[in-house]
């Protein structure tokens, strides 16, 4: 191969590949936040025991798993608004469906764990007169926390990755910087070089801890 | 004294869908007293036991437990959690697989009760539990995860865990049954002492030698009904209906 590998013009755009990045790992934390808690609420309406409120859980839960998230994202900017009759600004559109993503996922996971605590541990919290919540937070949780730490950590990886979709509906998130920076250079071997190893220098050392976590947790 | 009533059941139903497993079941237990539920495999004793501290929740009747009683049907309110919650802390409940909690020590255990239910600080739950596990010869293990203990050390711990909120009832569900025949002693010689410290219990069993030498009355059901229910010894020893007799044949071929 005789190409000239020259990464000079690509790192004089430097800032660029850094509002790229705070928005990458803003769109992550915000979405990721949103999504825990989203699908934290969609598990227990799933557990309510009421149909009313589970059967629509279920379904939310499928459709975001059984769709692919560009299609979502597409969509919530191009064809939500039409349905709904307002207008949504890329940033509220990418933010909506990533979060609706993650929060399919994490509800599915949250659900996972909570059926591996056997139905006996709910029998003697309540037996010694906790309430559900409580039986929740001081005995089930902490059980099931473990067993959800590996799947909620790749999630997470998952969910950072999947925001360079939103440079589709132009959020200038790293993958959309790079582009700018790409057509401004005409070095687009290089630009996409450096946008892989800037993901790949946040990632490796969170699925590292992951594997620590796991590993520390599974006495 | 003796006369006070614990518990009281008044035409009890429970179903599972369409299969029923309750069928209007009422006996009463006097203060102090323990009664011993037998019978075949299938016969609603555990769902009985379940259905007294409200595991599981009756379609229909009523209980009563130390003057508090709950009534059930389809005119009657829904519960609210912190009510079936005071109602459960009135009994503590020893189960087959003991159940103990994977992620607290031993004492942590015993304390969890009086921690999270009535709130006392740790300190003050610690005075209550180191007691217990020595009553229950365990006081060696406080700091021990469960998944380290044997069967039957499993099981004194969860008798100490319920005994610390200090109950009025002690519900015991087949706690012997998933154990080795050594531990099986110790577990009903803890039981013995706590029926003569008074405790009324209620006991789910296919130990009949103990059912006979410990509790007060012994109940029969078979098929979600009480087939009949009486003085230990003499429901034991002289059965009157035959599917008693029947159930009790592989207890005295045994015996004699």
């Amino acid at each position: 191969m005789n190409y000239h590998w020259d990464f000079g013009d690509v790192l004089h755009y430097w800032p660029l590949f850094e509002t790229g990045l705070g928005y990458t790992l803003g769109f992550t934390l915000i979405s990721a936040l949103i999504g825990m808690v989203t699908g934290a609420l969609l598990t227990l309406l799933r557990r309510s025991g009421w149909k009313i409120l589970s059967v629509p859980a279920v379904a939310f839960v499928e459709v975001f798993r059984c769709t692919p998230a560009l299609v979502q994202l597409v969509w919530c900017y191009y064809a939500l608004p039409v349905v709904l009759g307002i207008t949504l600004s890329p940033m509220m559109a990418a933010l909506l469906a990533l979060s609706c993503y993650g929060a399919a996922f994490y509800s599915e996971i949250f659900r996972a764990g909570l059926d591996t605590v056997e139905i006996g541990q709910w029998d003697a919290a309540y037996a010694l007169g906790m309430r559900p919540f409580t039986a929740l937070r001081r005995v089930i949780g902490p059980q099931a926390f473990k067993i959800m730490i590996a799947p909620l950590v790749s999630q997470f990886v998952l969910q950072l990755k999947n925001t360079s979709l939103v440079s589709v509906v132009t959020v200038p998130d790293l993958v959309y910087q790079g582009q700018m920076v790409a057509s401004a250079t005409y070095k687009p071997l290089e630009v996409y070089t450096t946008i892989a190893i800037i993901y790949f220098a946040i990632l490796f050392p969170i699925t590292q801890v992951a594997r620590i976590l796991e590993r520390r947790y599974h006495v | 004294m003796s006369k006070e009533v614990m518990i009281d059941v008044v035409n009890l139903e429970k179903s599972f869908g369409k299969h029923k497993v309750l069928e209007d079941i009422s006996f009463s237990v006097p203060k102090g007293k323990v009664i011993a539920l037998i019978g075949p495999s299938g016969s609603g004793k555990s769902t009985l036991l379940r259905c007294i501290n409200l595991l599981e929740m009756p379609d229909a009747g009523a209980i009563t437990i130390n003057g508090k009683t709950m009534d059930f049907g389809i005119l009657s309110l829904r519960y609210r959690t912190t009510e079936l919650a005071a109602f459960r802390a009135e009994t503590g409940m020893v189960f087959q697989s003991f159940n103990l909690f994977p992620n607290m020590t031993v004492l942590e255990n015993v304390m969890a009760g009086q921690r999270f239910v009535k709130g006392i600080s740790k300190d003050q739950a610690e005075l209550i539990a180191r007691p217990l596990l020595a009553q229950v010869g365990m006081e060696g293990f406080a700091a021990s995860m469960p998944q380290r203990l044997s069967g039957g050390q499993k099981q004194r711990v969860a008798i100490a865990r319920a005994l610390a909120m200090n109950p009025k009832v002690m519900l015991f569900d087949e706690a012997t049954s998933a154990l080795d025949p050594q531990r099986v002693a110790e577990i009903l010689t803890i039981m013995r002492e706590l029926a003569q410290a008074g405790m009324t219990q209620v006991v789910v069993t296919h130990e009949m030698s103990y059912a006979r030498d410990v509790a007060d009355i012994v109940m029969f059901m078979a098929d979600g009904r009480v087939v009949e229910s009486g003085p230990a010894r003499q429901v034991i020893e002289d059965p009157q209906e035959e599917r008693t007799k029947d159930f009790l044949k592989h207890f005295h071929a045994g015996c004699s």
